[in-house]
Protein backbone atom coordinates (compact mmCIF):
# COMPACT_ATOMS: atom_id res chain seq x y z
CA UNK A 1 0.00 0.00 0.00
CA UNK A 2 2.89 2.36 0.79
CA UNK A 3 5.50 1.75 -2.20
CA UNK A 4 1.74 2.28 -4.67
CA UNK A 5 1.22 5.42 -2.57
CA UNK A 6 4.33 6.56 -3.44
CA UNK A 7 4.63 5.50 -6.88
CA UNK A 8 1.26 7.58 -7.15
CA UNK A 9 2.67 10.45 -5.38
CA UNK A 10 5.67 10.24 -7.83
CA UNK A 11 3.77 10.20 -10.98
CA UNK A 12 2.26 13.74 -9.86
CA UNK A 13 4.94 15.29 -9.01
CA UNK A 14 6.80 14.02 -11.98
CA UNK A 15 4.08 15.20 -14.34
CA UNK A 16 3.56 18.55 -12.72
CA UNK A 17 7.42 19.26 -12.89
CA UNK A 18 7.52 17.89 -16.87
CA UNK A 19 4.74 20.58 -17.47
CA UNK A 20 6.51 22.97 -15.40
CA UNK A 21 9.79 22.71 -17.08
CA UNK A 22 7.83 22.60 -20.79
CA UNK A 23 5.80 25.58 -20.46
CA UNK A 24 9.13 27.67 -19.33
CA UNK A 25 10.85 25.88 -22.47
CA UNK A 26 8.50 27.00 -24.59
CA UNK A 27 7.66 30.25 -23.25
CA UNK A 28 12.11 31.07 -23.85
CA UNK A 29 11.88 29.56 -27.08
CA UNK A 30 8.84 32.28 -28.11
CA UNK A 31 10.66 35.44 -26.37
CA UNK A 32 14.39 34.17 -27.56
CA UNK A 33 13.02 33.38 -31.16
CA UNK A 34 11.45 37.31 -30.93
CA UNK A 35 15.00 38.64 -29.70
CA UNK A 36 17.23 36.92 -31.62
CA UNK A 37 16.21 35.91 -34.82
CA UNK A 38 14.59 39.23 -36.67
CA UNK A 39 15.30 38.18 -40.36
CA UNK A 40 15.25 34.65 -40.35
CA UNK A 41 17.59 33.41 -42.59
CA UNK A 42 18.68 30.08 -44.80
CA UNK A 43 20.28 29.39 -41.84
CA UNK A 44 21.01 29.85 -37.99
CA UNK A 45 23.98 32.44 -38.05
CA UNK A 46 26.86 32.30 -35.60
CA UNK A 47 25.79 35.56 -34.19
CA UNK A 48 21.95 34.35 -33.55
CA UNK A 49 23.22 31.17 -32.09
CA UNK A 50 25.42 33.26 -29.00
CA UNK A 51 22.22 35.84 -28.68
CA UNK A 52 19.80 32.68 -28.15
CA UNK A 53 22.60 31.12 -25.79
CA UNK A 54 22.56 34.02 -23.71
CA UNK A 55 18.74 35.06 -24.20
CA UNK A 56 17.82 31.57 -22.39
CA UNK A 57 20.37 32.07 -19.30
CA UNK A 58 19.01 35.59 -19.01
CA UNK A 59 15.42 34.19 -18.98
CA UNK A 60 16.37 31.56 -16.49
CA UNK A 61 17.71 34.42 -14.75
CA UNK A 62 14.12 37.12 -15.62
CA UNK A 63 12.26 33.25 -14.21
CA UNK A 64 14.21 33.05 -10.84
CA UNK A 65 14.54 36.95 -9.90
CA UNK A 66 10.56 37.22 -10.26
CA UNK A 67 10.21 34.24 -8.24
CA UNK A 68 12.09 35.64 -5.55
CA UNK A 69 10.37 38.76 -5.73
CA UNK A 70 6.74 37.33 -5.67
CA UNK A 71 8.05 35.34 -2.83
CA UNK A 72 9.03 38.13 -0.57
CA UNK A 73 6.05 40.04 -1.39
CA UNK A 74 3.45 36.67 -0.28
CA UNK A 75 5.59 36.76 3.02
CA UNK A 76 5.00 40.63 3.52
CA UNK A 77 1.13 40.38 2.50
CA UNK A 78 0.92 37.41 5.12
CA UNK A 79 2.67 39.07 7.96
CA UNK A 80 0.66 42.20 7.30
CA UNK A 81 -2.77 39.90 7.69
CA UNK A 82 -1.31 38.26 10.31
CA UNK B 1 -8.16 7.60 -7.55
CA UNK B 2 -11.44 5.49 -6.80
CA UNK B 3 -10.44 2.59 -9.00
CA UNK B 4 -7.03 2.60 -7.45
CA UNK B 5 -8.35 1.37 -3.99
CA UNK B 6 -7.08 3.00 -1.66
CA UNK B 7 -7.77 3.08 1.84
CA UNK B 8 -9.91 5.96 3.68
CA UNK B 9 -6.54 7.46 5.60
CA UNK B 10 -4.38 7.19 2.46
CA UNK B 11 -6.76 8.76 0.18
CA UNK B 12 -7.25 11.78 2.41
CA UNK B 13 -3.55 12.08 2.79
CA UNK B 14 -3.46 12.14 -1.17
CA UNK B 15 -6.22 14.73 -0.94
CA UNK B 16 -4.15 16.68 0.73
CA UNK B 17 -1.15 16.38 -1.04
CA UNK B 18 -2.99 17.27 -4.51
CA UNK B 19 -4.33 20.28 -3.09
CA UNK B 20 -0.49 20.83 -2.47
CA UNK B 21 1.00 20.36 -5.45
CA UNK B 22 -2.24 22.22 -7.03
CA UNK B 23 -1.16 25.30 -4.86
CA UNK B 24 2.23 24.56 -5.60
CA UNK B 25 1.01 24.52 -9.59
CA UNK B 26 -0.74 27.91 -9.31
CA UNK B 27 2.18 29.59 -8.04
CA UNK B 28 4.30 28.37 -10.69
CA UNK B 29 2.06 29.23 -13.49
CA UNK B 30 1.79 32.95 -11.56
CA UNK B 31 5.88 33.04 -11.82
CA UNK B 32 5.54 32.00 -15.85
CA UNK B 33 3.09 34.65 -16.30
CA UNK B 34 4.62 37.56 -14.79
CA UNK B 35 7.82 36.41 -15.94
CA UNK B 36 6.75 36.91 -19.49
CA UNK B 37 5.26 40.05 -18.89
CA UNK B 38 8.05 42.06 -17.06
CA UNK B 39 10.57 40.19 -19.45
CA UNK B 40 8.56 42.41 -22.29
CA UNK B 41 8.47 45.57 -19.85
CA UNK B 42 12.65 45.28 -18.53
CA UNK B 43 14.33 43.79 -20.97
CA UNK B 44 14.38 45.61 -24.05
CA UNK B 45 18.12 45.23 -25.96
CA UNK B 46 20.02 42.21 -26.87
CA UNK B 47 20.40 39.90 -24.34
CA UNK B 48 23.97 40.31 -22.62
CA UNK B 49 26.19 38.11 -20.00
CA UNK B 50 24.22 39.61 -17.35
CA UNK B 51 21.39 41.46 -16.73
CA UNK B 52 22.37 45.77 -16.32
CA UNK B 53 21.40 47.09 -13.13
CA UNK B 54 18.25 48.97 -14.36
CA UNK B 55 17.05 46.01 -15.91
CA UNK B 56 17.33 43.37 -12.50
CA UNK B 57 15.69 46.30 -10.64
CA UNK B 58 12.73 46.90 -13.21
CA UNK B 59 12.26 42.83 -13.38
CA UNK B 60 12.41 42.98 -9.32
CA UNK B 61 9.99 46.22 -9.42
CA UNK B 62 7.46 44.86 -12.33
CA UNK B 63 6.47 42.21 -10.08
CA UNK B 64 5.70 44.23 -6.91
CA UNK B 65 3.86 47.13 -9.06
CA UNK B 66 1.88 44.40 -10.85
CA UNK B 67 0.56 43.24 -7.83
CA UNK B 68 0.42 47.00 -6.55
CA UNK B 69 -1.81 47.86 -9.79
CA UNK B 70 -4.04 44.81 -9.07
CA UNK B 71 -4.98 45.47 -5.49
CA UNK B 72 -5.60 49.43 -6.49
CA UNK B 73 -7.95 48.64 -9.53
CA UNK B 74 -9.71 46.05 -7.27
CA UNK B 75 -9.99 48.41 -4.86
CA UNK B 76 -11.38 51.23 -7.25
CA UNK B 77 -13.81 48.78 -8.55
CA UNK B 78 -15.25 48.26 -4.73
CA UNK B 79 -15.46 51.65 -3.94
CA UNK B 80 -16.95 52.58 -7.00
CA UNK B 81 -19.71 49.41 -6.16
CA UNK B 82 -20.13 50.73 -2.81
CA UNK B 83 -20.71 54.43 -3.86
CA UNK B 84 -23.40 53.37 -6.22
CA UNK B 85 -25.23 51.26 -3.67
CA UNK B 86 -25.10 54.31 -1.05
CA UNK B 87 -26.68 56.20 -3.95
CA UNK B 88 -29.68 53.52 -4.89
CA UNK B 89 -30.27 51.51 -1.97
CA UNK B 90 -33.51 50.43 -2.86
CA UNK B 91 -32.29 48.62 -6.04
CA UNK B 92 -29.70 46.08 -4.06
Amino acid sequence: MASRKEAFMNTIRNEIALSNAQELLNKTNEKCYAKCITKPGTSLSGSEETCLARCMDRYMEAFSIVSRSYQTRLARERDASA
Amino acid sequence: MDNLNFDEPTRKELQTFIEREQAQSRYNSTVQNMTSMCWDKCVTGTPGNSFSRGEASCLANCVDRFLDASIFMTKTIQDQRARLQASQPETF
